[in-house]
């Protein structure tokens, strides 16, 4: 019979459509702005800049080695060097970005700048409502807008910020031991020197406390 | 017609000659979406141009990231390990999946039915995209394939995730075909139109199901047999006539094959690393030389041709676009048919314009 198709198609139309008053799986529409998926752990979308403890400018971890600026393809990222150097995440004296600008509107969200950024400075945000009206200087972030707390990258990602953070722990240990290693070695030379010539008073090791 | 017609897919404009309702003659006119991809390929590093294959078919991103990675891996040489060769398949083969869905929705949507199929279609590539969005942190761009490997493994839960989904694969696709397999008005608008024979279709160099559906037995999968789809138990199916209809139901098929594969992938699947440890994020600089690699994107066959001169950009770099091959044959199935008609022939040749124009 022609037509007999159409009928059946309806008909299964009709099941989707009575069976979404019973069954969750066939009502799959969210209501976004008053009702909201939990966010998966995974999704990236903008990079931001990482600091550690309290102070933005003197956490951030960044010692702006233009890696990410040169691997980023659509090249969005600017940096400027600063003149002088601050202790870095793991303790080591380096330099720090004095400015640090990304245009988000040409970011395509690529995380390359993540996977190459030797110091974990640099990580994707979540954030996702960024709508403005001003497409210009909005659009163009800088260092203060970027630098977000390890406490925030904890919240967004915390199985990737765990293994990160372990990570700079093992890294700031290995620093802090050859730091220690090296004053050591200093000690027990001014020592032996102290001890080889017994004119100069033999109190190295007192001053150095 | 077009650029801005809601039927083309994109920014796409044919030049139609009729004869009241008949087509007479038809020019497709490209690049309306150029972007250049292949000269900023130039430019760029080789792990820079990954992102850009995202937005080749932004559809099935992650066949183009693996039609890529294949062929800069065979540029370099470099071995890819079991985990990540299984990881490939079934990201693969789930975006098979989504894309053969979209383009029965978007078909009958040319038809005129609209919504009902397009909306079931997308109920399941809402999931398949949410799987994807748990494994590389993106929905749709989701620069995911790395030389010799992949980026991240997967995370926990992720495989019982995806198994749970793929066993419900097969009622929907019943669903989807008693929906729509046996529809009058879609027999009537599909059956007979656009008739692409055999002959022509190896002479244009049509590849993918549109070649399948004129009955040439023809699949990278099983010809190339790339990565490890020697391992699988998978039929190839074909058409007969070559017209809409069956190019409709080749997709039907090829997604039941699809599920197959992913049972037999989400089952074998090893432990073991993800990624060839020598292989360097920065720096990567392969000997010079060339290498064309090349899979079975759902559309068709996708290659990428990488000459290299030692450097770290690549010296030339050339996408071999299967949606842009295949669409050279559309004035030959259009000419007769009514204007109706050339909007049904254009969505069941199954186009992405960023693919096209690059």
């Amino acid at each position: 019979m022609f037509g007999e198709g159409i009928l059946r198609g309806l008909a299964e139309t009709a099941r989707n459509f009575l069976g979404s008053y019973v069954s969750k799986n066939r009502l799959t529409t969210v209501q976004y702005p008053e009702e909201r998926l939990p966010q998966i752990e995974a999704y990236r979308n903008f990079p931001f800049l990482v600091y550690d403890g309290e102070d933005w400018q003197q956490g951030l971890r960044c010692v702006s080695c233009f890696i990410c600026e040169k691997e980023c393809p659509p090249k969005c990222i600017f940096i400027e060097k600063s003149t002088d150097k601050k202790p870095d995440a793991v303790g080591k004296p380096q330099f720090y970005p004095k400015v640090f600008n990304i245009d988000v509107s040409v970011c395509m969200s690529c995380q390359i700048c993540v996977e190459v950024c030797p110091f974990d400075a640099i990580k994707m945000d979540t954030d996702y409502e960024l709508s403005t009206t001003n497409r210009f200087s909005a659009l163009l972030w800088d260092k203060q807008h970027l630098a977000k707390s390890n406490e925030h990258y904890h919240k967004i990602h915390p199985t990737e910020a765990a293994a990160v953070d372990a990570q700079l722990a093992a890294e700031r240990a290995k620093v802090a031991a050859k730091a220690k290693a090296s004053a050591d070695a200093k000690a027990a030379a001014d020592a032996k020197t102290a001890s080889a010539a017994p004119a100069t008073p033999p109190v190295p090791a007192a001053s150095e406390k | 017609m077009g650029p801005q017609h809601p039927s083309t897919h994109g920014v796409f404009r044919m030049d139609v000659v009729l004869d009241g309702e008949r087509v007479m003659k038809l020019k497709p006119v490209f690049g309306y979406l150029h972007r250049n991809h292949e000269k900023i390929a130039e430019h760029e590093t080789y792990l820079g141009s990954m992102p850009y294959t995202d937005r080749l078919d932004y559809i099935c991103s992650l066949t183009n990231n693996w039609a890529y990675a294949l062929a800069v891996e065979k540029l370099a040489g470099i071995q890819v390990p079991e985990r990540a060769e299984y990881i490939r398949v079934i990201t693969a083969e789930l975006t098979r999946f989504l894309n053969h869905g979209a383009l029965i929705g978007f078909l009958t949507q040319d038809m005129g039915a609209s919504g009902t199929p397009l909306m079931y279609a997308f109920r399941e590539r809402e999931t398949i995209l949410d799987l994807f969005e748990s494994l590389t942190g993106a929905r749709m761009m989701c620069n995911y394939m790395r030389f010799g490997g992949c980026r991240v493994d997967l995370p926990a839960g992720w495989l019982d995730q995806a198994r749970k989904f793929v066993a419900t694969l097969p009622r929907f696709l019943d669903e989807f075909e008693r929906l729509l397999a046996s529809n009058e008005i879609l027999m009537a608008r599909t059956q007979g139109v656009g008739v692409l024979s055999k002959e022509f279709a190896i002479n244009a160099g049509v590849t993918g199901p549109i070649l399948r559906a004129s009955g040439v037995n023809y699949d990278l999968r099983k010809v190339d047999k790339y990565g490890i789809y020697d391992r699988f138990a998978f039929k190839i199916p074909m058409g007969e006539h070559g017209d809409t209809y069956d190019r409709y139901m080749m997709r039907l098929l090829e997604m039941r094959e699809s599920v197959k594969i992913l049972n037999q992938a989400l089952k074998d699947i090893p432990e073991g690393p993800i990624i060839d440890p020598k292989t360097k994020i920065r720096g990567f600089k392969p000997k010079p030389g060339e290498a064309y690699g090349r899979i079975e994107s759902p559309k068709g066959e996708l290659g990428f041709y990488l000459v290299s001169d030692g450097t770290a950009n690549p010296y030339r770099y050339r996408v071999r676009s299967c949606c842009m091959m295949n669409l050279t044959v559309l004035e030959q199935l259009c000419i007769g048919h009514n204007v109706a008609d050339v909007v049904v022939i254009l969505g069941s040749i199954d186009i992405v314009m960023g693919e096209v124009d690059r």
